[in-house]
């Protein structure tokens, strides 16, 4: 078949889909929004499978588990932080198992490009206890996902695969293969797939039982490669994922080639290690993320005549991304001569709000009418408006998670930091904003929400949102909130003193109040109408 | 043979597509290539860079290390300056030297062309008026792409046809457009 021009992401994509897939699901996120946006261009097409953007990432799990139930070859994906909200479902389906092939995605962001941490998802392999694999490179994320869902299968477990930023996306060429056709239907065994205890016991003991033949598959698998030096004992390499690109790049501009171990699965390759460790003095580790290979490696006591090298021997940094730069320093290599910028100042270029954002309306409204108050609290949510930080807005003063500001809002009210002011976005308040707010209409909470109602989940590129117009405005009331302290405003600047108006009154009110500001994302306007 | 290439500008300024070109072009001529792109955040008006990897050989990483570009390829000038550490002593830089500015401290323009100019070789292009001239402004990345097609290690027939495939379903008027933009910028690259 011909070469394909792919994105990481829609490498992983477009194996799946070969492999048979009969369902995806996720919630968008950076860097993983690429993997759904190319399954809904492909579905839409060929009609061939669902490709859902859901609610938010426990419920796409939970969909993605379903199809697998029935048999069907199934794929969900997110960014790291998603898989903290999947997680639920996630660890319980190491113990359910899977029946059709069943693939998870989740995208770590080392360096945190556009994500609050950098986690690292092969922790998540571990404590689930499955089988996961890491690409270094396209045509890998392609022939790996194709092989996931099979051994998925073969295992009867949900199999992870780890993506970074700098692969998901990077584009290059990748050569496929022919399709494979979807499964049938086949319905999960009861005594499998409900969690008594008595059920639970038995599947955790099958899920120990693998664990052995896990390592045996890790240490055979063609994408973890050896090669041993015989005339260095000194020093040797272990590069998983991404890392051993850069390893290789360093070799091709004239490192040294020592012993090196690629590692591409988990849990990792036992017997490939021992053989890579007891040939060299030395090792070095490079890994893009936590220092997860080196932590086990070396243990609490590390390895008697031997010394490990990483991020926690200080080797490497132990924060922000791996870079090609940083490998051929920990190699011994010098840098590079390059050009200076003379003396110019390199002023920094922030992201920021679009030209006509309603949000910058809203912000404007909002600082207006908490000039004067005793203090302003504003917690804000995870969206495009966390650019409120900055200035010339400089609105908000919390940014944690998927509707946190809810949440955090009723806590600091509760004990007395008042104004207490909510910032989120219809897709955020969606995605985990309708239980808090359920639970500060319970109580009657002395805080405002402010839900930005741009009709579109914007930072990701505009996917669709389901708390948007009249069904949002149906479900605040529904949860209990007080019909005359929902407020709908229009960020719009003629009617900034009207909205400045609202939102005082509102703060004023002793209790729960929600402001819609409806006003759609510039982006999805022009979209729109071009 | 290779060349590496650090595309840069603003968020919506079109380095995609510079870089769609340049990777069908690559996929065309038989070349292997990486292409590592920011999404996400950056792109909101942001300082976006795309690092340009084309090979007859095994490309390892889809970075490019420091030092080690053989051009910049800038649609904004100061967006041009801030990845000199990139570029080879010999390297050379195509770019714009029409400014974006949507920060408060951008500096005096001459001082950024004035650093620009202090690589190894730069080849400086009115992409605004050039791409008005070709009938119409947000042509301005094609016209950059035009510029640095003279040093590139593609065939221009690849480009032209890459460019051809991206704006034909746009219309008539904004395919003439681009081609022409194109050409004008190629011009003016070899008339400085």
């Amino acid at each position: 078949m011909p070469r394909q021009i792919l994105l990481g992401d829609e490498a992983v994509a477009l194996g799946a889909v070969h492999a048979g897939l009969s369902a995806a699901y996720s919630y968008p996120g950076t860097p993983a929004s690429e993997i759904l946006e190319y399954l809904v261009r492909l579905a839409g097409a060929t009609k061939a499978f669902p490709a859902v953007w859901s609610v938010n990432e426990k419920t796409a799990y939970e969909e993605a588990l379903g199809a697998s139930f029935a048999g069907k070859r199934a794929l969900v994906s997110f960014k790291h932080v998603g898989l903290n909200v999947a997680a639920d479902p996630f660890m319980n389906s190491a113990i359910t198992g899977a029946n059709g092939g069943f693939l998870v995605v989740s995208a770590d962001d080392p360096g945190m490009h556009s994500s609050q941490n950098e986690q690292d998802s092969r922790y998540y392999v571990q404590f689930a206890q499955i089988f996961g694999f890491e690409p270094a490179d396209h045509q890998e994320a392609y022939d790996m996902t194709r092989d996931a869902f099979d051994l998925s299968e073969r295992l009867g477990l949900p199999v992870l695969m780890r993506l970074v930023t700098r692969l998901s996306h990077s584009r290059s060429a990748v050569e496929t293969r022919e399709p494979r056709p979807q499964n049938e239907l086949k319905k999960g065994a009861g005594k499998d797939w409900i969690l008594l205890p008595v059920n639970a016991r038995r599947r955790f003991t099958r899920l120990l039982d693998a664990q052995r033949e896990m390592v045996r598959i890790s240490d055979e698998s063609r994408f973890n490669v050896l090669e041993l030096n015989e005339r260095d004992r000194a020093f040797g390499v272990i590069a998983s994922g991404i890392a051993y690109n850069y390893f290789r790049e360093a070799v091709a501009a004239g490192a040294a080639r020592p012993s090196f171990l690629k590692v591409s699965t988990y849990p990792l390759p036992e017997g490939l290690i021992r053989r890579l460790v007891a040939h060299v003095d030395t090792v070095l580790v490079l890994e893009d993320g936590y220092p997860f290979i080196e932590k086990q490696i070396k243990g609490l006591f590390g390895i008697a005549g031997k010394t490990v090298q990483g991020k926690l021997s200080g080797n490497l940094p132990a924060s922000g991304e791996l870079t090609p730069d940083i490998v051929r320093r920990a190699l011994g290599l010098e840098a590079r001569p390059s050009i200076e910028a003379g003396g110019l100042p390199l002023a920094g270029r922030p992201p920021q709000l679009c030209a006509g954002c309603p949000h910058a309306d809203t912000f404007k409204a909002l600082n207006k009418a908490l000039e004067g108050s005793a203090g302003s609290n504003v917690f804000s949510d995870i969206g495009c408006y966390t650019l409120g930080a900055l200035p010339p807005y400089n609105a908000i003063h919390s940014c944690v998670c998927m509707g946190a500001s809810i949440g955090m809002a009723r806590g600091a009210s509760d004990v007395g930091l008042r104004p207490a002011v909510s910032v989120i976005g219809d897709s955020t308040f969606a995605h985990s904003g309708i239980t808090p707010l359920l639970s500060a209409a319970a109580a009657d909470s002395d805080m405002t929400v402010i839900i930005l109602d741009n009709a579109t989940t914007a930072m990701t590129g505009g996917q669709p949102t389901y708390g948007s117009g009249g069904r949002l405005l149906r479900m605040i009331e529904a949860l209990g909130v007080a019909k005359e302290h929902i407020r709908t405003i229009e960020p719009l600047p003629k009617h900034h003193e009207t909205n400045v108006q609202v939102i005082k009154d509102e703060i004023g009110h002793r209790g729960l109040s929600v402001i819609v500001a409806v006003r759609e994302c510039v982006q999805e306007q022009r979209k729109r109408r071009s | 043979m290779k060349q590496d290439i650090i595309l840069a500008g603003v968020g919506g300024q079109g380095i995609l597509s510079i870089a769609y070109v340049i990777d069908n072009a690559a996929l065309a001529d038989g070349l292997s290539f990486k292409q590592a792109e920011v999404h996400g955040m950056a792109q909101r008006g942001g300082a976006v860079q795309s690092h340009m990897r084309l090979s007859d050989g095994t490309i390892w990483s889809d970075l490019i290390p420091k030092g080690e570009a053989d051009m910049i390829l800038s649609v904004e000038p100061l967006e041009a300056v801030r990845y000199f550490d990139y570029l080879r002593p010999d390297g050379i830089v195509v770019t714009s030297s029409t400014p974006f500015k949507n920060i408060p401290d951008y500096p005096g323009l001459d001082q950024v062309l004035d650093a620009v100019r202090r690589a190894p070789r730069s080849v400086i292009v009115d992409s605004e008026t050039l791409a008005k001239e070709a009938g119409t402004v947000k042509a301005q990345n094609i016209v950059l792409l035009g510029a640095a097609s003279s040093f590139l290690i593609l065939k221009e027939e690849s480009l032209l046809r890459t460019i051809d495939a991206l704006f034909r379903g746009r219309g008539p008027t904004v395919l003439e457009a681009n081609l022409k933009a194109f050409a004008l910028g190629k011009k003016a690259a070899l008339g400085t």
